[in-house]
């Protein structure tokens, strides 16, 4: 069954975001949406300094057999994207909390994470 | 208000060996088992074991069966000779396909086609509205098979111990009614929809499962791998091979789709046969053609195909090819745009079309 670590909050569309000590946020998809994609082939991310209200697209990730948006949980201005994923997409179904996380970002609330889904309420969704 | 979906013989199979099911053609199918580019990488290095049992299958035996299919079908049937398979299509008399087919002659009278799962009863009703007063029989035997394609370039060694089926005698498009893993009654062709060499085996569908895990044991050593049919979509566009309902269709037809070599003028009147020549002759509006993409991004099924500001085209199938490693796919596209540049339009990101001479494997 899917991974779904308790340390992280996640959102209905299989986004997880895990914030850092510095008051930052790191940004990926979870486990059980790299399962449902199948190989990972191609992510699309946004430049550092674009900003995204909660739930607007900020990228997308395809597949072999599907394309799929990626919405930013909550909203956020994006500190670095991780460039990784342009050579080696495939990190994404290896290591979906890992090294496949997406963008590092600046939160616009810090509170906003903890109105996120936690790991009890996503394994629900499952 | 949806049917529920049909399953084939080989459904707890599938779940016992842990396939992702998907709804295909009216069929719950195996589209993975493990991933797609890691089936597909196995089929081209070692092999790949497939249940494509959702494919349907009829039967046209009586004196005049070989004359009737060559009447209602683009190839020479007649001139087939018995233990040899022939690829075809079933074309409308516009010219547009009905379905495509691979015709197996089992005796001077006796026919047994294998059709498209989405096409199946469509095909058999077709062919039975084209029979008036022709002395033949068009069976339903849809239910009775069911179908593996065992391919790969590892498929001779595996079958091998496991069947009396003289392999080593069958050409390509060649087959043999014989016994595999213990089951009589089956059918052993050296055919395939993968472009590596291989067999597809028709068998009685109870005998299914236990043929099925007897090809998995021998082949395992041997590095085969369960496919679905992401890889087998895979495999069939990097062998250039069309998909009815995508490189064909009702409005696609075998010329325009570059199907020509299966459309023999020279035997007479058939269905289609005037649309078909017009077509020929004055050469097809537009084409399918055969591309790749230097970029990461998949084209699929309803990109605009483009010629600077100009949309020429769509893209009819698009896949990543893991040989390759890029952007493969096919489009239909106005043949006066050919000799062009075209891009295809990835939601605003322009990507240079690169066709490709001929498939992307032999």
């Amino acid at each position: 069954m899917s991974n779904v670590p308790d340390s992280l909050r996640y959102t209905a569309e299989h986004e997880w975001v895990r914030l850092e000590a510095d008051g930052t946020a790191t940004i990926g998809i979870t486990d059980h949406a790299q399962a449902a994609l199948g190989d990972v082939t191609f992510v699309d991310l946004p430049k550092a300094g674009a900003s995204f209200a909660a739930g607007a697209t900020f990228g997308a990730v395809e597949s072999v057999k599907a394309a799929s948006d990626l919405y930013c949980p909550v909203a956020a201005t994006v500190i670095e994207a991780n460039e990784a994923l342009n050579a080696t997409p495939d990190l994404v179904n290896r290591e979906p909390y890992g090294g496949a996380w997406m963008i590092k970002v600046r939160l616009a609330d810090p509170s906003s994470v903890s109105g996120l889904l936690d790991a009890a309420a996503y394994r629900k969704l499952l | 208000m949806t049917a529920p979906l049909a399953r084939t013989p080989l459904h707890a199979f599938h779940a016992a060996h842990g396939a992702r099911l998907v709804p295909f053609a009216g069929w719950e199918m195996p589209v993975q088992y493990t991933g797609i580019i890691e089936e597909h990488l196995a089929v081209r290095r070692a092999a790949g074991l497939f249940d494509v049992s959702h494919m349907g299958e009829c039967r046209v035996t009586g004196p005049d069966a070989a004359a009737f299919l060559d009447r209602v079908m683009t190839n020479a049937m007649a001139g087939i000779p018995v233990g040899m398979a022939r690829y075809t299509i079933l074309c409308q008399p516009d010219g547009g396909c009905v379905d495509d087919l691979i015709v197996y002659r089992l005796g001077a009278e006796e026919f047994l086609i294998c059709l498209n799962a989405s096409n199946a009863a469509k095909d058999i009703a077709w062919l039975r509205s084209q029979a008036e007063g022709d002395r033949v029989t068009i069976a339903d035997e849809c239910a009775r098979w069911a179908q593996l394609a065992l391919q790969g370039p590892e498929a001779d060694a595996i079958l091998g111990p496991l069947t009396d089926a003289p392999l080593a005698a069958l050409r390509r498009f060649g087959f043999a009614t014989a016994t595999v893993a213990g089951a009589a009654g089956c059918l052993v062709s050296r055919t395939g929809y993968t472009g590596s060499p291989g067999f597809e085996i028709y068998l009685p569908a109870g005998s299914a499962t236990a043929v099925a895990e007897a090809l998995l044991a021998a082949g395992k050593p041997r590095g085969l791998l369960l496919a679905g049919l992401g890889a087998r979509d895979s495999l069939r566009l990097e062998a250039g091979y069309p998909l009815y309902g995508h490189e064909i269709s009702e409005t696609i037809s075998p010329i325009q789709a570059g199907l020509g070599w299966a459309v023999k003028f020279a035997k007479g009147e058939f269905v289609g046969r005037a649309a078909l020549l017009r077509q020929h002759e004055a050469g097809p509006a537009s084409k399918v053609a055969l591309f790749s993409l230097s970029d990461r991004r998949i084209a699929r099924q309803g990109t605009p195909v483009m010629a600077g500001e100009r949309k020429v085209g769509e893209v009819l199938s698009g896949t990543l090819s893991p040989l390759l490693n890029k952007p493969i796919g096919t489009a239909l596209v106005e043949a006066a745009a050919l000799g062009g540049r075209l891009e295809v339009d990835l939601r605003g990101h322009r990507v240079a079309l690169e066709l490709a001479p001929g498939p992307f494997v032999k």
